[in-house]
């Protein structure tokens, strides 16, 4: 009995002096920089959570390796906690409350999708934590007045903007009639203000609107009426299902559009799983390598590409990209704060102004990035079937030109 | 045109999932038990279709590779799990199905990654009434395929020994059991079948749709509406209303938009159950 107790008593000291010791590791410890993350490594979105801890991770080691970041004359190298939310908003916010009260970060990175950073933020400003997020892209993150959340990417409503603009100025000024669909979700359905923003801007007339349901996978029904109603341009948004399920049932019922427009394409590999059968699919991106913004760090998008295939051995989607832009976000504030108080950081990332090779990046009032654009690319296939995704809007970064309108499939 | 385009999209989308009801009709009837993890066992099926596509074998080829191989997963499962709740309260069964509900999925994500993902069949498009009415070939051979795996296994309910056992298990299990039929065997077999055809319908479904490990519920919801529709033990009924189901959806669809469609369907379940226990309560007033 008396050993029996004995062991309780050291079991017990020792799991408290971790615990302690746990607290103590955190924030800032002798020359690290501590951020934390919950991220997707499991469930629903775990491919993007992936690409975003790769993101992540490329960054870190390469500040790192190149100096660190310089605070009081200090240098001082980044480390990040992860765990995993499972894909749960539930189990992200708990993770967050525990990276900042049991784990003591005082800086937090964001996780993957709007819903989850939607979960995480309240905890994050009820803590005054600064947190730089690169996927959540919803505007209304953007519009609940927090005042520790900054996002490196463009807002949801500004994904296809660009495309009903272009539609409207290759048909001469003049509005043109849209077609849309969108799934049921925060992101989603954020898209389409923008779109119906866009419309109202340009005289532009929107004669089909449906709303995806979340669990379908059937657009038939749709694709009938704009068979039937024949729009300039159709628009889809409802995440990697929704952009196979639409491009797979535009080429079986043989819909012509002159211009479709959608996102999620490069998530869903569009090019890789329909080949020819996704070309001149007109996709929004937060980023794409050929775009010639530069920094330090990683050159230009190019270079980035290149390194990024060379650690994971694959080509970087644009959710890595902002991932790592992050960073580098993170990088510039702490060194302009010169300090790890958690205001002066949050001032000094409120003040950001900077160009790296993922954008530019600046601030607005409600945290969202707004000296980025959203680029649109093209889906161009050559004649053996081989398909590229090539920039075709904004003009200035465009690497090829549109192809408009799409050929009807009976030309193809 | 638009109505034609909407009554064959709904029956061809129909009379897959029909496929996928006449399975739990199944079991339901034979075992009692209402199985969470059907549209699961679907995508499981599914990507045994998308692995051999893969590696260069033609998807359609799952339709018959993808049944074998979800029969003995069935099997598998019988023997870990349902044997031990077949013959327990519902609730036992739901509880059950749905903790396996949830291990599959989390395996296939595992497994296969959390990429939605499809085979394509190049079966190409049928064209009527110049070009203003489109059948995609993928799913008039799916619902080919599915007719044929239902005609055969009502056939072989009705000749073979096997399904003979089955019917009679389903009526009464005690007095099968008494003269001489291993039940045991028949349960398992009943899953097994059950699996297999979800295996079929999982295969036709990675070439007509997408799948994802996380798609499967959706399955089980609308196959659970329309066996709930045509009533236990009818399978014919269960063809119908899968039919019927697709072609009321369909039309939801246009007239309603698409956000009702769902709804819509939930909305007639609601009205069919109300409407049968109308007519129950006439029927007790009557024996009164």
């Amino acid at each position: 009995m008396k050993i029996k107790n004995i062991i309780i008593t050291f079991v017990s000291a020792i799991a408290i002096l971790f615990s302690t010791s746990v607290v103590s590791l955190a924030k800032v410890v002798g020359d690290k920089i501590i951020l934390g993350a919950a991220i997707s490594l499991t469930g629903k979105y775990s491919s993007n959570g992936v690409h975003t801890q790769n993101g992540y991770n490329m960054a870190v080691d390469r500040i790192n390796d190149m100096g660190g970041i310089k605070v009081g004359g200090k240098t001082y190298k980044f480390d990040i906690i992860y765990y995993d939310d499972e894909s749960n908003p539930k189990r992200a916010a708990q993770l967050a409350e525990r990276l900042i009260s049991q784990d003591g970060v005082e800086f937090m990175l964001g996780p993957y999708s709007s819903g989850l950073t939607k979960a995480i933020a309240p905890v994050t400003e009820k803590y005054g934590v600064p947190m730089v997020e690169a996927n959540g892209a919803s505007r209304s993150l953007f519009t609940k007045g927090y005042k520790y959340l900054f996002a490196v990417l463009a807002p949801a409503n500004l994904y296809l903007d660009v495309a009903i603009e272009t539609a409207v100025e290759l048909n001469g000024g003049k509005g043109v009639r849209i077609a849309q669909a969108f799934e049921q979700d925060a992101f989603s359905q954020d898209v389409r203000l923008g779109i119906l923003d866009a419309a109202e801007r340009t005289g532009s007339k929107i004669i089909i609107d449906d709303k995806l349901p979340k669990e379908l996978n059937d657009m038939a029904a749709t694709l009938a009426k704009v068979k039937a109603v024949k729009p300039d341009v159709l628009v889809v948004s409802g995440h990697t299902k929704g952009a196979l399920t639409a491009i797979r049932q535009i080429a079986e019922m043989k819909v012509d559009v002159p211009m479709l427009a959608m996102t999620h394409c490069d998530a869903a590999k569009l090019s890789k799983q329909h080949g020819k059968n996704s070309q001149y699919a007109l996709c929004a991106s937060q980023w794409h390598k050929t775009l010639t913004y530069k920094d330090d760090f990683f050159k230009d998008g190019m270079t980035y590409a290149a390194d990024f295939e060379k650690l994971f051995g694959y080509d970087p989607p644009y959710q890595s990209a902002e991932s790592s832009a992050a960073l580098l976000v993170f990088k510039d504030a702490f060194e302009r704060a010169n300090s790890f108080d958690q205001k002066k950081v949050r001032d000094a990332l409120a003040d950001t102004n900077m160009q790296t090779f993922y954008g530019n990046i600046k601030f607005a009032e409600g945290g969202q990035n707004v000296d980025k654009p959203m680029v649109l690319f093209q889906v161009m296939c050559d004649d053996a079937g081989k398909c590229e995704n090539k920039v075709v809007a904004p003009l200035k970064w465009a690497s090829a030109e549109l192809i408009h309108p799409i050929p009807k499939w009976s030309e193809r | 045109m638009l109505t034609l385009q909407a009554v064959l999209d709904g029956l061809l989308l129909g009379i897959l999932f029909a496929l996928i009801a006449y399975g739990m009709a199944l079991q339901w009837g034979v075992m009692n038990i209402i199985n969470i993890a059907q549209g699961d066992l679907v995508i499981l099926g599914g990507y045994i279709a998308y692995f051999m596509y893969l590696y260069g074998i033609h998807p359609a080829w799952g339709v018959i590779v993808s049944p074998i191989i979800m029969y003995f997963v069935g099997v598998i499962i019988y023997k870990l799990v349902i044997n031990k709740v077949v013959d327990r309260d519902l609730f036992i069964s739901i509880l059950a199905t749905f903790g396996i509900s949830i291990l599959f999925m989390q395996l296939m994500n595992f497994a296969f990654g959390a990429d939605v993902v499809l085979a394509n069949s190049g079966y190409g498009t049928t064209m009527l009434f110049d070009n203003s009415v489109t059948l995609p070939n993928s799913k008039i051979f799916s619902a080919f395929i599915s007719i044929v795996f239902a005609i055969g296994l009502v056939i072989y309910m009705k000749k073979s020994k096997l399904g003979r056992a089955i019917r009679a298990t389903a009526q009464n299990a005690r007095a099968a059991k008494i003269l001489g039929v291993d039940t045991e065997k028949v349960y398992a077999a009943t899953f097994g079948i059950n699996a297999a055809l979800c295996g079929v319908a999982g295969a036709l479904i990675s070439i007509t749709f997408t799948i994802h490990p996380y798609m499967g519920l959706p399955y089980t919801i609308r196959s659970f509406m329309i066996v709930i529709v045509a009533g236990l033990g009818n399978l014919p009924g269960v063809a119908m209303s899968g039919m019927g189901l697709g072609v009321f959806e369909e039309f939801a669809d246009y007239i309603l938009g698409t956000e009702f469609r769902i709804g819509s369907v939930f909305l007639l379940l609601v009205l069919i159950l109300v409407y049968r226990r109308f007519k129950l309560s006439k029927k007790r007033e009557y024996l009164k």
